[in-house]
């Protein structure tokens, strides 16, 4: 993974710097609440229900054994005792002092890490696939070019006070599993016909309130441009996007509002009017930060069976939460943080101390974060998966849901965050407690579920195969379901609203009525959103419903 | 008498606003006061500003960036960045030399990416420590990107 050098340290450092000096200036009455907020926001620190959140940046969600290390001790002597993995590969905190953030950005620099634009109107943490390196679709590793983007990003002079938050993806591989068209800006590694490697750019996607799938602003871009590029539509954004209304001011809304083709024109035209002083990647640069994402040192091993002679649950977790490596003898191992006993995403301190040793035992000390709020090891040796399921048994990170319905996402909800229409986390518990049945998930295949608890949409909902959004309705949590979203890929879309909103006792009763529809409706090999899509949410919608219409 | 911040030193500004003193020697008018006045004002002798506002489209003074000593940029607060941008088009592409102001409600947390989108000139809101303010330039030793650096803002990146 990328280690800093003497630039990247001195500007995390200083960043410190700034911020103890601002926190200081605030607490002593120098600095008014409305421009400190603006300044602890591009230092991860929001002001929440009960204590101040701090978002800490896990860039492309790549860390290492001693990050994690730190991450315990964070959670231990500043927080509760735990910590919450997001849907943007990061992870907060949700109980720190205020007093003593600096204190703990001071320690997260110590392991190259930091806080810096994880909240406000900036470029946020740029994300990318979570098998990046080692799937077998890739066709070019996203984590270099993630990197340059990051640096590029950070602490840029021009772009700190967008319109509104600017997120950007990167994948390499076929499957996009970084849902980049979902991204204020999707980059896409592709070769061209001469076998170039260049870029395809979308713009404009996003979620939130008005949610919408990125449009391609150019087909094929080279290296050395996607800065100057990026660059130019950073520009044209800041200066046009809509900044009397936070509700329009993404840069979907400016896309949208200009069309895509005269969007482009006016990127075009500053790209054109900028060509002589715009950054540039060099060969050099480029090669600088290539070198640290080569590939570990593989053994020379062979495919083996590792399931014959073992029992069910072991074959459940090889199933459902390892995947095939492009290198022989070796899978990718999911960590599932979807336990019925903890909220979605969250891990205590001794579990990421106990995350930490087992990644140096088995998975060359490092690990990722996932969109989906689980952990991976990216490199496990076949040979060592028995040694390394017993062991995350041992520390309860080996549920075999991966993939399934109870692999849900959700944002922290009524719980914990100030935004929130209605909690989460109790319609987790209600969900797992009704879908307790290994098989019966199982045999209902892959299923997204995402739960947001209000319309700003962090929980994804509706890219969800099925979304639930909270809702408030005269004061009381009510719940609408929408089917048919995918958040990745060519198959990106948003779900339909089915109708009505529930209460949340009726969520798991309206899910089980969803799941007869579909388990009566489905052709071979069909999945759950498959089935939606074909059918239409019509039956579903019915099937949904029935109570009512009895009643009626 | 007015103090601002310029090429990071403390200094009484020789600049009025129109609305302070319509004939001073150096006067910094409205970008509508100079698209009526224009020919008269050129003709006046006096040193010539524009102030523009953030929504104020930098292109209305595309032309005329050679005959201008300065252009004021009105900042509303720390959260309106379309000056910063403002400042880049100014400084890069239409190679205006002048003095470069920021003005309006600006702090000390802006002056440093200020200074490396080009901007030289601080005027802060009355009250300001601009002492202190000062300190603001030396927040940062190194950056990723090319900048301007008009603030005197000396920073290491990578050569390559």
């Amino acid at each position: 993974m990328y280690k800093y050098d003497q630039i990247d340290r001195q500007l995390v450092n200083e960043r410190v710097a700034q911020f103890r000096d601002q926190t200081q200036r605030f607490l002593a009455g120098q600095l008014s609440e409305d421009d400190f907020r603006q300044l602890r926001l591009r230092n991860g620190l929001y002001i929440q229900r009960y204590a101040p959140m701090l978002r800490v940046s896990i860039p492309y969600g790549l860390l290492s054994s001693a990050q994690l290390r730190v991450f315990a001790r964070i959670a231990r002597e500043y927080d509760k005792g735990f910590g919450h993995f997001t849907t943007r590969q990061n992870i907060q905190y949700n109980w720190p002092e205020l007093p003593k953030v600096p204190d703990i950005l001071e320690l997260l620099a110590s392991v190259e890490m930091h806080a810096i634009q994880t909240s406000g109107n900036c470029i946020r943490n740029v994300t990318s696939d979570h098998l990046a390196g080692v799937a077998k679709d890739e066709l070019e590793d996203p984590r270099p070019w993630c990197e340059l983007v990051r640096q590029w990003a950070t602490v840029h002079p021009e772009f700190n006070f967008l319109p509104r938050k600017f997120k950007i993806a990167v994948t390499g591989a076929v499957a996009d599993r970084a849902a980049v068209r979902v991204h204020d800006i999707g980059l896409i590694l592709k070769r061209n016909d001469a076998g170039v490697l260049g870029f395809e750019i979308l713009v404009g996607g996003g979620l939130g309130r008005m949610p919408i799938i990125g449009k391609t602003i150019y087909d094929f871009v080279e290296p050395h441009e996607l800065l100057s590029r990026l660059e130019s539509i950073l520009r044209v954004y800041n200066l046009e996007g809509r900044r009397d209304n936070i509700h329009k001011a993404r840069i979907k809304v400016l896309v949208k509002a200009l069309g895509i083709d005269k969007f482009r024109e006016l990127v075009d035209a500053d790209w054109q009017a900028s060509r002589d002083y715009a950054p540039s990647l060099t060969d050099t640069e480029i090669a600088r930060v290539k070198s640290f994402f080569a590939p570990p040192v593989y053994q020379s091993l062979n495919d083996i069976d590792v399931v014959t002679d073992k029992g069910n649950e072991f074959r459940r977790w090889y199933q459902q939460n390892t995947r095939a490596h492009k290198v022989p003898g070796y899978r990718a191992v999911f960590l599932s943080l979807k336990s019925v006993k903890r909220p979605p995403g969250d891990i205590t301190d001794s579990q990421l101390d106990a995350v930490a040793d087992l990644a140096d035992a088995y998975s060359f000390g490092e690990v990722r974060a996932t969109h989906d709020q689980n952990l991976i090891f990216a490199d496990v040796r076949q040979q060592d998966l028995f040694d390394l399921w017993q062991k995350l048994v041992a520390i309860d990170l080996a549920t075999a849901n991966i993939g399934t319905l109870t692999d849900m996402i959700a944002c922290p909800g009524l719980d914990l965050c100030s935004l929130a229409n209605a909690r989460t986390y109790t319609v987790v518990d209600l969900i797992n407690q009704r879908f307790d049945d290994l098989d019966y998930l199982y045999d209902l295949g892959e299923i997204q579920l995402k739960m947001s608890g209000c319309m700003n949409a962090c929980g994804h909902h509706h890219v969800g195969h099925i979304g639930i959004l909270g809702v408030d309705k005269h004061g009381e949590e009510w719940y609408q379901i929408t089917i048919g979203g995918a958040p990745n890929g060519k198959e990106a879309d948003l779900g339909e609203v089915i109708g009505r909103s529930f209460k949340q006792e009726e969520v798991p009763d309206v899910l089980e009525r969803l799941f007869r529809v579909y388990l009566e409706l489905r052709e071979e090999g069909e999945r759950f959103v498959d089935t939606v899509r074909r059918t239409g949410i019509a039956p579903f919608k019915s099937g949904a419903y029935a109570q009512d219409h009895q009643a009626a | 008498m007015r103090k601002i911040i310029k090429q990071r030193e403390v200094i009484a500004d020789p600049w009025r606003y129109a609305e302070e003193s319509a004939d001073a020697p150096a006067i910094i008018v409205s970008l509508t006061q100079w698209q009526a006045e224009r020919d008269g004002l050129l003709a006046s002798g006096r040193k010539l500003g524009v102030k523009i506002g953030p929504a104020d489209k930098v292109e209305a003074l595309a032309e005329d960036a050679g005959k201008l000593q300065l252009i004021a940029l009105e900042f509303t607060g720390l959260g309106e960045g379309r000056g910063y941008s403002q400042a880049h088009i100014l400084r890069r592409r239409y190679g205006f030399k002048g003095e470069l102001r920021a003005m309006g409600k600006i702090q000390r947390d802006q002056l440093f990416c200020m200074a490396r989108c080009g901007i030289d000139a601080y005027e802060m809101p009355e009250g300001t420590d601009l002492d202190v303010a000062l300190t603001a330039f030396g927040d940062y030793s190194v950056a990723y990107q090319p900048g301007i650096d008009a603030g005197g803002v000396q920073l290491q990146q990578r050569t390559h």
